[in-house]
């Protein structure tokens, strides 16, 4: 997934550059990033009456499509209320649906106010756009099987983990740990299968996937819940559109107060990840991690 | 019952998504077809011209078109034009666009093609017979062209309807990420529904795709007669 998207980023990149190249020819009206796309500030949001937010359709469960054709998940949730709140309906939300490795581009070139995919901070995307505060944290969760429970990094030694290639469980492992084994495989299906069969002694990917995967899977469960640096889920708009972004920035503040996200988490995490797992090791309120 | 993916197609509006997924995918197509035949036969046309800038640039294009991937085009029309120029095209005209450029010049070459296999003997008879060089291209060279194009012709349509299954990357939903969609909102429940999903979409483009490429055949035999 992650490989694919570093070749897709790539592709995206060339093509920038040459639409920058066709660019410096054209002047007049330029915005703030020195491009002529039409980014919509606040005030011509509320007047157009609905919100064009950028979600995911088909990652499970923070946004993708339910048998009936509606868009549900965790992002989604969150975007309704966007919506409710900005423009007096959650029918204003026009959801536009994103491809992962086109997150930014979505946003620099106009086509989104908001991206709600699932969008994790990094030093990188801030240099393209700006973050509001998070509402989601993600780590790196460890699965083992019941029998042979690992609870902390120490046991690891002589043991084998499985990883999948180009994703952050393999970056930290073979950076923060090169003493250890890594099994690694190129297919999240592979991985899972080898930690079944019992090629590795356990198998490191992102905690909300381990938590939904133990779930599914007698026998095994999350003994780590979450290791590794903490990264976090923010929505994020054009570079500079500001009101847009503090507007934003004082919906999560204020939705703290009658804990949202603990609500959204219950509707559209729960149902996958099950009882067992903390609610407190995924959700943020309030922007504070 | 859990483990029976074949049921996840069937569930609520999955089925007629599908087929309104593929219904997309079609359109995109066929627009694009059009537009790619109507501009193909004239860029042909001048393809054949003997002047010889003329000829650089066609080749240019055609060269263009033929090492670009598809998918840096359809990024440079759908993001690039709305970056650089304001203008904000739905993913799907983005799509035909970038068909049209790429089928304009495919179904150029098969046109000039075409037209330079015809003998130069029949040019010469029409114009002994008296008929302008109108009359001798309207009469005698396009209707013998358009007999030896049909089947290639169809060949680029069907590979052109393979082709849009890339639009999904500037967020069209056609037949092959409803197919994603659908895989992604049972991936907990119904883990294996992976394969008859994308075997329902293999049977689909088999549908869509095999009577054109019959077609294909018969026209190509009925030419050989």
């Amino acid at each position: 997934m992650v490989m694919k998207k570093k070749l897709m980023g790539g592709i995206l990149a060339i093509t920038m550059a040459m639409g920058v190249l066709a660019g410096c020819g054209a002047s007049s009206t330029t915005n703030d990033s020195g491009t002529k796309a039409k980014i919509r500030t606040l005030d011509e949001i509320k007047e157009d009456g609905t919100i064009k937010i950028g979600v995911f359709s088909d990652k499970n469960p923070f946004g993708y499509i339910d048998s009936n054709g509606e868009i549900q998940g965790y992002d989604v949730y969150f975007a309704k209320r966007i919506g409710k709140d900005l423009l007096g309906s959650e029918d204003a939300v026009e959801f536009v649906y994103v491809e992962a490795a086109s997150r930014v581009e979505y946003l620099q070139s106009g086509k989104v106010d908001v991206i709600l995919a699932n969008f994790t901070v990094t030093d990188e995307r801030k240099e393209q756009v700006d973050f509001a505060l998070p509402y989601m944290k993600v780590a790196l969760g460890i699965i083992s099987p019941d029998n042979a429970s690992i609870t902390d990094v120490s046991q690891l030694k002589d043991k084998k983990v499985i990883v999948v290639k180009g994703t952050t469980a393999e970056t930290y492992f073979s950076e923060k740990h090169p003493e250890l084994t890594l099994v690694k495989y190129d297919e999240y299906q592979e991985a899972s299968d080898a930690l079944l069969d019992g090629r590795g002694d356990v198998f490191a990917t992102d905690n909300t996937e381990a938590l939904a995967w133990s779930q599914k899977n007698e026998g095994f469960s999350t003994s780590i819940e979450s290791i590794g640096d903490i990264d976090t889920i923010a929505p994020a708009v054009h570079k500079g559109n500001t009101e847009l972004l503090d507007w934003l920035n004082e919906e999560i503040k204020g939705l703290a107060k009658e804990q949202f996200f603990h609500k959204d988490f219950e509707e559209t995490l729960l149902p996958v990840y099950g009882e067992t797992i903390d609610p407190e090791s995924l959700v943020v309120e309030g922007g504070a991690v | 019952m859990q483990d029976l993916g074949i049921q996840v197609l069937f569930q609520g509006s999955n089925f007629t998504r599908l087929l309104q997924g593929l219904f997309v995918s079609l359109r995109i197509s066929l627009i694009a077809m059009i537009f790619s035949i109507c501009l193909g036969i004239l860029f042909g046309v001048i393809m054949t011209s003997k002047h010889p800038v003329v000829r650089a640039v066609c080749r240019f294009y055609l060269e263009v078109v033929r090492i670009m991937p598809q998918l840096v085009l359809l990024f440079l029309v759908y993001f690039g034009v709305a970056k650089h120029f304001g203008i904000n095209l739905s993913g799907e005209v983005a799509g035909i666009i970038v068909f049209t450029f790429w089928g304009t010049a495919e179904m150029g070459d098969l046109v000039r093609s075409a037209l330079i296999a015809i003998p130069v003997h029949q040019y010469e008879s029409g114009y002994a017979l008296g008929m302008t060089k109108q009359q001798v291209f309207v009469h005698i060279v396009i209707p013998q062209t358009i007999r030896r194009l049909l089947p290639s012709a169809v060949n680029l349509l069907t590979r052109m309807i393979k082709t849009t299954s890339l639009v999904v990357l500037i967020g069209v939903v056609e037949v092959v990420k409803v197919g994603k969609q659908i895989i992604d909102a049972n991936r907990y429940t119904t883990p294996s529904s992976a394969i008859w999903v994308y075997g329902m979409i293999f049977l689909l483009y088999f549908m869509i795709c095999f009577p054109f490429s019959k077609i294909a055949g018969i026209l190509e035999r009925r030419l050989k007669d």
